[in-house]
């Protein structure tokens, strides 16, 4: 890459790197580490090398490479962290499910899962070469929440799976719309906050020591709120409501600083938890399951979903039992999506454990990073709604499969099997690219060689 | 907004600590706990994981094993299944495990610690030793003459080495093959209630866990507790026994089957087996002293391991002297397991020395190492030296010239003792028949073996039915195999 020929002017402090070759770097250590990973099952579990093993790392080798050069033309800025963190994961992820699919000879989700994943980097591809500039998507506030909510509608038409009626089937394929819903509702809080996040701190009247902003300006949100927690108790899946409302009363406090948010956030979801925890009999045995793992055992029932998950835990200990050497097959039907992290915890131990947590804790840390680094509201909104869905989603799924909260039914991000859910990340972590990418961008010089922030034009535009 | 920010990330980073946490809390302290938990099949998975070690008899391994490709995957297969189920017991999957595969479990599914020459590598490791060998102490031969002889007819067989306690041989029939419960399945629970619902009762270890009236048998019992008691001073001397005898306190009169028994001595009285002596002389020495000597030859006993449970073989301690009488002869609520007059017989052969019984010589790693050995011990001295070789001479007087006669074998010594026993309230059962002996090939040192026989076939005709008739050819089949077993 050629220096921009504006570079001269710059003082050398503020000439940002671009930490492409990092980037590459890493990535390749990825691709190292998930081909090792899958050598290693293979040798497990048959004694021999998986036969496509060679292939197998060609692929995502050059998918990763693909990824890379498309970063490094169009957004050489991006934070050289976010792509191999999540080739890492998809890969680990791909890893895991493959593992499974040999504990179960009857079905295989590998496949259909590196279909999924391909699409997702696809995807990827095609946000980071299409959207140049992500300022551009807070003209579609609205139009996101409008399309947010009825993708969450639509899956009361079709009949619950396993209790939760949170798919649409179509054509042999099935897909969780809630997964897209939550990249649309995080930007329009985030375009919305954005435009009117004074309105909501400093107007309005006050009711004892609360000041509440006029319904103008609460009403969407409100009734976004509403709507969305309403459809989502209809649809019987906790966990997506739990993320919603906590991207909310985040994007929320970010926007405004009142603590005040905060505390009604809370009160308003303790008491929908425990109303939905005493009247919805799915999310009630969610609850007892939560409160007493062991209850089918001493009942001799046999051991729960959630009993087999802290077992398998158990049995990784510190150091795992290696790939592809545990049994959280035990765990029955949900070990590949929302209990994969058991497997990992099986057979990398709390060493491999600690791995994956801090890889999520490092993406959500760049995503923060990134809205730090940026000078508009909207921009700094986005950032931290996407990588507060990730933060999020990690500890409702991880602290749900260890017994540390209720189980509530979600995907670890890129890790579990999911084809929407993989391809929602590809996204998220597309768009994290793009907004880091503006945020460690040089900013333009003016003629008196002080750096201009291009802050005020931008406000507001969404109205 | 900046500071809200940090804030916003401030919590994110309490999210993930709580994470890390709670993943110690369950991974690191509560590990241990998760991993005993009985309803976690990670312990019967690594149990099966592995083809379980060999029990051995002679120098033979008469389990093996086969992959079945499921979870709990190695499953025990037997060769000569019906023949040595009375030794082995199963090893299933969905039953657990009983007699020498219930034992010695931890040595053949590699769980012992004593298979590791370092442990606390293997606690490190998470390694599993492979599966370690039980050899027992039966006698291929002699084990197969006791099944050929009872030939599917309801009865079992034990035969010990006298000197050691080693058992020798131990049969019960009819048997079963104990591979069909191996594994998990439909086929291995229909096979569970087929062998549990059978009115034959296939399953129970009729040697060491069957309980039988023993008949005049235990006329050697009644006969060592005088003797010892000085009830009889001299053997050959007439006792004061009228024919036929009244039980005490009643009206009830004891016949004899055989002649002669009017005051006979204790030798005429053993060698054809008369009810009125025996019986009169279980009255003189007296229920204390009855039940000392019988707690001596091992009567009473609920804790006998060999090391398998012993079913506890009977005689009563509150009785009045009519029901002393009866149980003096082997009836009313006096029972024996063929293990226990096994017992009886070996501890008369072995000069009055009873050697605890024992099962598994020694175990040894899957390499052969020994890991542990089975010495001889001492149960019980069960009578004084001298009454010992009276009645060793009294029993080969029985098979000499009394009731035993089909049991003799040439180029050996052999004594034996007969029995018949009522069974069932009125003696409306067929009777069991019995046969405790003895074998000593002339010149040697020690005898061989002592047997005990028990025949309980309902279908024979009550006539055909004794001790001498049904159960010394199948005892004599057995010492014969013990005596050219040895050189």
């Amino acid at each position: 890459m050629t220096a921009p020929s504006a570079a001269d002017t710059f003082p050398p402090e503020l000439r940002l790197p671009k930490r492409r070759g990092v980037e590459l770097f890493l990535l390749v250590g990825a691709v190292v580490v998930v081909v090792l990973g899958y050598v290693a099952v293979g040798l497990a579990r048959t004694g021999t090398l998986p036969p496509d093993a060679a292939r197998y790392a060609a692929g995502l080798g050059l998918l990763a490479l693909l990824t890379h050069l498309v970063v490094r033309f169009r957004a050489p800025y991006a934070d050289p962290l976010l792509l191999p963190i999540a080739v890492l994961l998809n890969g680990l992820g791909l890893v895991l499910i493959y593992r499974l699919d040999l504990a179960t000879p009857g079905s295989r989700a590998a496949p259909a899962q590196l279909v999924w994943s391909t699409l997702g980097v696809g995807l990827f591809l095609v946000v980071v070469l299409v959207l140049r500039d992500h300022r551009v998507l807070q003209r579609y506030a609205y139009l996101s929440m409008a399309a947010a909510l009825v993708l969450m509608l639509v899956p009361i038409l079709f009949p619950p799976v396993n209790g939760a009626k949170i798919w649409v089937r179509a054509a042999g394929l099935s897909f969780q719309p809630a997964e897209f819903a939550k990249i649309l509702l995080a930007l329009f809080f985030a375009a919305h906050l954005a435009a009117n996040r004074n309105a909501l701190a400093y107007t309005g009247r006050r009711v004892w020591r609360l000041q509440l902003p006029t319904g103008r300006v609460l009403g969407p949100i409100v009734a976004v709120w509403l709507l969305s927690v309403g459809v989502l108790v209809l649809e019987r899946d906790l966990g997506t409501s739990l993320l919603f409302f906590g991207l909310f009363v985040i994007m929320l406090y970010v926007a405004t600083g009142r603590i005040g948010w905060i505390a009604v956030g809370l009160l308003l979801a303790s008491a929908g938890a425990a109303a939905v925890a005493l009247f919805e009999p799915h999310v009630h045995a969610r609850v007892t399951d939560w409160l007493n793992p062991y209850a089918t055992i001493e009942a001799g029932l046999g051991p729960s979903q959630l009993a087999q998950s802290l077992f398998a835990f158990a049995a990784g200990g510190t150091l795992g039992t290696g790939l592809g050497l545990g049994h959280s097959v035990l765990i029955g039907f949900a070990a590949r999506s929302d209990f994969i992290l058991a497997t990992a915890g099986e057979e990398l131990g709390l060493s491999g454990l600690t791995a994956i947590f801090l890889l999520y804790a490092l993406l959500v840390a760049r995503g923060y990073r990134a809205g730090l680094s940026l000078p508009s509201p909207f921009g700094r909104l986005f950032a931290i709604g996407l990588a507060s869905i990730l933060a999020l989603q990690v500890f409702v799924i991880a602290g749900g499969v260890m017994g540390l909260i209720p189980l509530t039914g979600m995907a670890m991000p890129f890790l579990a099997q999911g084809g929407s859910s993989v391809v929602t990340n590809w996204i998220i972590v597309a768009l994290l690219i793009r907004i880091s990418d503006s945020a460690r961008r040089p900013l333009p010089v003016v003629e008196t060689g002080v750096i201009a922030r291009p802050e005020a034009p931008v406000e507001g535009t969404v109205k | 907004m900046t500071r809200y920010i940090r804030r916003a990330a401030a919590f994110c980073l309490v999210l993930l600590v709580a994470l890390l946490v709670n993943a110690a809390r369950v991974q690191v302290l509560q590990a241990d706990a998760l991993d005993a938990n009985p309803a976690n099949r990670r312990l019967a998975i690594a149990r099966y994981h592995q083809p379980r070690g060999a029990i051995v008899v002679g120098n033979e391994s008469v389990t093996g094993s086969r992959d079945s490709g499921q979870q709990l995957r190695y499953e025990r297969t037997y060769k000569n299944g019906p023949l040595y189920a009375p030794v082995t017991g199963y090893a299933s999957q969905t039953y657990g495990t009983t007699l020498v595969e219930n034992a010695e479990d931890a040595v053949l599914s590699g769980t012992s610690s004593l298979l590791s020459v370092f442990p606390l590598w293997n606690d490190l490791t998470r390694g599993r030793h492979s599966g370690g060998r039980a050899v027992t102490t039966v006698n291929a031969s002699m084990q197969q003459a006791a099944y050929a002889g009872l030939g599917g007819k309801k009865g079992a067989v034990a035969a010990l080495e006298p000197a050691t306690g080693r058992i020798l041989a131990l049969v019960s029939s009819p048997s079963y093959e104990p591979g069909v419960l191996s594994g998990t399945g439909r086929a291995v629970e229909s096979a569970w209630s087929r062998l549990t619902k059978d009115a034959d009762q296939p399953m129970l270890n009729r040697a060491i866990r069957g309980t039988y009236p023993p008949g005049s048998a235990f006329k050697i019992v009644t006969a060592a507790a005088a003797l010892d008691a000085g009830v009889v001073t001299d053997v050959d001397a007439p006792t004061d026994t009228p024919d036929p005898y009244v039980l005490p306190n009643t009206s009830t009169t004891l016949p004899n089957e055989a002649s002669g028994c009017g005051n006979a001595s204790l030798t005429y009285a053993v060698t054809v087996s008369c009810n009125t002596v025996m019986a009169g002389l279980g009255v003189k020495v007296g229920l204390p002293r009855m039940l000392e000597a019988v707690r001596k030859f091992g009567f009473n006993d609920t804790k006998l391991r060999v090391p398998s449970g012993v079913a506890k073989s009977n005689f009563d301690t509150r009785m009045s002297p009519d029901q002393l009488a009866l149980s003096s002869i082997g009836q009313f609520d006096t029972t024996a397991t063929p293990l226990q007059m096994a017992m009886v017989s070996a501890a008369v052969a072995n000069g009055g020395d009873l050697k605890y019984p024992y099962l598994v010589e020694r175990t040894t790693t899957s390499r052969g190492t020994t890991v542990s050995t089975t010495r001889p011990r001492t149960y019980q001295r069960a009578m004084n030296p001298a009454t010992a070789m009276r009645l060793r001479q009294m029993m080969i007087d029985v098979v000499r010239t009394g009731t035993g006669t089909s049991a003799a074998i040439p180029g050996a010594t052999v004594g034996g003792k007969t029995g018949t026993a009522q069974n069932g309230v009125g003696n409306i059962g067929s009777p069991y028949a019995w046969f405790i002996s003895w074998a000593q090939a002339d010149g040697a040192v020690r005898p061989a073996v002592a047997v005990a026989v028990v025949v309980e076939d309902a279908s024979a005709n009550r006539g055909d039915i004794s001790g001498g008739g049904d159960a010394a050819p199948i005892a004599k089949a057995v010492m014969e195999a013990a005596l050219a077993a040895r050189p």
